[in-house]
């Protein structure tokens, strides 16, 4: 038995502590928002954040979450008002999607730490990342904007 | 004034009556709070009338659309229900779109794939807007007592001017779907739109940036169990025996058992390809327990040897033999080099080519090459089943649910009218799932572990176990006279297992002696369509090969294109070109203004152009490239695009941009390479797509404009990506690539 905060929660959770973050999102507490792409830390498309670092679940065990505050794409905002979620839909970024909650979820960090961020600081935050429908300009533009907006100490 | 004929028969219309947000809704498509204010909650009944199979009204006037088509990026979503709206008057802002049920007789092919949505719905679609717009006309009429045609439409309202009655389409609804159907209704003028033409953000946009359940992989069924294939490590192997002790023993694992995909004798359609047919399963509760417990399987494998498929065919069944050889890459090869040497099947012939070639100053002769490409959809193949004794649900990601009903009847011994398929949002697609082999699996495992269950591929699995681009290779020659002048043109491709030769398209037509051959090595590696199939590769090697052609003609690589399309079009060659020469000359000429090509180019790009038709569309692209640390990056790409009408122009950029992305990755990165059968890139650590860094600062796209019917926009722009990236390379490295990926070291075996 396992406690973790997830999303300003409390989930008391029967699993093995070696179950990788992203199956107890997904199979335990039914937060699908998180995306198994390839399970190797090679995609991004799991990126959650614990204790406000981006993380890839698919390699980060439950017991590493443990005491620590964790936040998914469903916790990033109410109704969508994150900044770089209102500039995703302003730039209608997403073709298939699938990604795209991960994407957020990384430059939901980079933001954070840096307000204005350059085309090359944007480039290495979202190195770890792919879009296999070729979305980067949006993600980009996107990224600009909502930093544009002063959306930084919001995040 | 509207011409219409009566439909004598009636139609039976359904009235349902369901949950908003729930009840008969795929639960995938509730309504979205940000689209639907007024129903914020979801909590309100709704009196649902169907109008007819894409038109939902209720008494609130809330105006539901349903999509036939499955989503996976294209954004049909969106663009497909805008085309009903258009021709029904409604708000765009307030309608609700649904996907639609898997109907074939309501929703019609309900296929996503061959860039074909646009082209195969405008139709039809405008016509059920119209349609159900006119039904509504009537019941207003017969309520008001008035004549028909003094009754107007506006933005979801009725209004008769007269008297000053108005009406919602709500408050009429019932009546209307009582109304006879019209026939013939006229539609709108191309100048009337306001839906259609304008740019309209996606309306899954919101879910999809808030992380809602909406593909595949995300749904969840009372009592599913979570299911993995444990299939053959190599091409051309199969299992012989396995031993599952250590499986079941792990936590959560509920059952080890073996499927057959198809019986022996099973005929086979065109995209019931499957890779193995012979698979060991593990069922599990979650995941990861499954997973793990897969792992455990001691399993002793053998080769297959040759394998006999029955296929389908309009004449009856006949067999194909498929090769058990473990083959590799370099193997592969070296068998292309030796079948392209051999004779190969006439494709189309114009002229005299040989007395062409005989008689030649100067004969251009170049080959290249191309790898397999997995498709690497984001959204791993998967789908949920629950199969029972008289009854099939099933779940998931599927381009054309149509194309594979028919085999699960079969395979489940179900009439078609038992087995419900519904279609999630896909993470991606591009060809690869239109090959519906897992929804069969997954079936196939409800069925034997009586239980619903989800059936995953781990992202090895999918890159390990697919339906693949294939390998292709294509040696072009062109025969110059003493004046350089383009005599004679000779394709001849081939692959494995199928050649890419389109024998009738350009510059079929544009020279007086042309000949296009194919030939193909049989193969246990399973291919199917990918991106834009066959023109993928065409239009890389076609392309480069013009581009040496205009350099040896001493011409513009444009102004060559141009002149060749010139004589197709006043006094084309042969029968049955399939391109407009028009409109191909047309994305040629709009890239050269956009980017400037007249222009000197500007430093430290190198520039390189190609042009495409394929899929009803026309495409070119000119691209800047630059070498970074040595490597090739394209900087920016200018693009035009004829696709007729374009429904809905921002995301048509956004597909375009897509595509050129996309173009780039496979050209300068992508391949899938054998050995001894095993696949050598398993995951996105070996098999590298394009990031961020190496995707262009700006990508300009610019579309023809004119009012000719809508085609597609999913694949067009695809293909001649490759050709512009490797000329761009040639004139930053003064080397011509042959061989994709077009890595610079790159060289033919």
């Amino acid at each position: 038995m396992i406690t973790l905060n997830i999303n300003q929660k409390t989930y008391k959770l029967d699993l093995d502590p070696n179950t990788p973050l992203l199956w107890v999102l997904r199979d335990h507490v039914g937060l699908v928002g998180t995306k198994y792409g390839c399970g190797v830390a090679q995609c991004g498309a799991c990126v959650v954040h614990l204790d406000g670092e981006a993380v890839r679940s698919c390699v980060t065990k439950a017991s590493r979450a443990v005491g620590k505050k964790v936040v998914t794409i469903e916790g990033l905002s109410e109704n969508n008002s994150h900044p770089l979620q209102k500039t995703w839909l302003e730039l209608d970024v997403s073709q298939c999607g699938y990604c795209q909650a991960g994407q957020i979820m990384s430059a939901a960090v980079l933001l954070r730490e840096n307000k204005n961020p350059t085309d090359q600081d944007i480039n290495d935050a979202m190195a770890g990342n792919i879009c296999r429908c070729g979305t980067y300009l949006r993600i980009k533009e996107a990224i600009k904007f909502a930093a544009a907006a002063g959306s930084g100490e919001k995040v | 004034m509207e011409n219409l004929k009566t439909n004598s028969s009636r139609r039976t219309f359904l009235k349902t009556s369901l949950l908003a947000g729930g009840g008969l809704m795929i639960h995938f498509s509730g309504l979205a709070k940000l689209v639907l204010p007024h129903t914020e909650g979801g909590q309100a009944a709704e009196q649902w009338t169907e109008i007819n199979g894409y038109v939902k009204i209720s008494p609130k006037n809330v105006i539901t659309i349903l999509c036939p088509n499955p989503e996976f990026g294209q954004n049909v979503m969106t663009s497909l229900p805008m085309i009903v709206a258009e021709e029904l008057d409604v708000d765009w802002k307030k309608v609700v779109v649904e996907m639609g049920p898997h109907d074939n007789v309501k929703l019609g092919p309900q296929f996503t794939g061959g860039s074909n949505s646009m082209r195969m719905y405008w139709k039809p679609l405008r016509e059920a807007g119209a349609t159900a717009r006119h039904m509504l006309k009537l019941a207003a009429a017969e309520t008001w007592s008035v004549p028909v045609d003094e009754i107007t439409t506006r933005q979801g309202m009725l209004y008769h001017d007269k008297t000053s009655k108005k009406a919602t389409y709500g408050d009429v609804a019932a009546k209307a779907a009582g109304m006879p159907v019209p026939k013939g209704i006229k539609l709108k003028d191309v100048k009337d739109f306001n839906v259609v033409r304008k740019s309209q953000k996606n309306v899954e946009g919101a879910k999809l940036v808030s992380g809602k359940p909406l593909f595949g992989l995300d749904y969840q069924h009372e009592g599913m169990l979570i299911a993995m294939i444990h299939h053959p490590p190599a091409f051309g192997m199969t299992h012989k025996s396995f031993d599952a002790t250590a499986t079941r023993k792990m936590p959560g694992i509920k059952d080890v058992f073996t499927i057959k995909v198809y019986e022996d004798g099973f005929a086979q359609g065109g995209f019931d390809v499957r890779t193995f047919n012979d698979l060991i399963v593990v069922v599990g509760k979650t995941t990861w327990e499954v997973m793990n417990a897969r792992k455990k399987l001691v399993v002793e494998w053998m080769p297959i040897g040759d394998v006999k498929n029955t296929m389908a065919g309009r004449d009856g069944k006949r067999e194909v033999v498929v090769p058990g050889a473990l083959e590799s890459t370099t193997t592969q090869l070296l068998k292309m080099r030796e079948y392209e040497k051999m004779p190969a099947q006439q494709l189309r012939k114009d002229g005299d080519p040989e007395t062409a070639f005989k008689n030649a100053a100067q004969i251009i002769e170049r080959s290249y090459d191309a790898p397999f490409l997995a498709h690497n959809c984001m959204e791993p193949m998967n789908f949920f089943a629950h199969v029972t004794d008289d009854k099939a649900l099933l779940v998931g990601p599927v381009q054309a649910p149509g194309w594979t009903e028919p085999t699960l009847a079969k395979v489940l011994n179900l009439p078609p009218d038992k087995i419900e398929i519904q279609m999630t949002r896909m993470g991606g697609g591009f060809g690869r799932r239109a090959y519906g082999h897992y929804l069969v699996e997954a079936a196939l495992i409800s069925r034997k572990a009586k239980a619903p269950v989800k059936l995953i591929y781990s992202r090895e699995d999918d890159t390990t176990y697919g339906i693949y681009r294939p390998m292709y290779t294509a040696t072009y020659r062109a025969a110059l006279d003493a004046d350089k002048n383009l005599i004679a043109f000779h394709v001849k491709g081939g692959g494995i297992p199928e050649h890419a030769i389109h024998a009738n398209r350009f510059p079929a037509g544009a020279v007086d002696h042309y000949l296009a051959e194919g030939w193909e090595i049989p193969s246990n590696i399973t291919i199917g369509a990918f991106r834009a199939p066959r023109s993928n590769f065409n239009a890389a090697a076609e392309q480069c090969f013009l581009d040496e052609l205009a350099e040896a003609m001493g011409k513009d690589p444009i102004a060559l294109r141009l002149e060749l399309l010139k004589r197709a079009k006043e006094n084309p060659v042969g029968k049955n070109n399939e391109y407009d020469a028009d409109r191909y000359a047309g994305v040629l000429e709009l890239v050269r203004e956009k980017s400037g090509w007249n222009s000197a180019v500007p430093k430290p790009f190198k520039r390189g152009v190609a042009a495409y038709f394929c899929h009803n569309s026309y495409a070119a692209h000119v691209v800047d490239l630059v070498l970074k640390d040595g490597q090739p990056y394209v900087e920016r790409v200018f693009s035009a695009v004829d696709c007729g009408i374009v429904i809905n122009p921002d995301a048509a950029i956004n597909m375009v941009q897509g595509a050129v992305v996309d173009g780039i990755g496979n050209s300068l990165y992508g391949g899938l390479t054998h050995k001894d059968g095993v696949v050598q890139e398993q995951n996105f650590h070996s098999y590298r797509l394009i990031r961020m860094h190496e995707a262009p600062k700006s990508i300009d796209v610019s579309f023809v404009q004119n009012d000719i019917d809508p085609t597609g926009l999913g694949e067009p722009p695809f293909p001649p990506v490759f050709g512009a990236v490797a000329n761009a390379l040639y004139k930053a490295t003064g080397k011509r690539h042959y061989q994709q990926p077009f890595t610079l070291s790159n060289s033919r075996i």
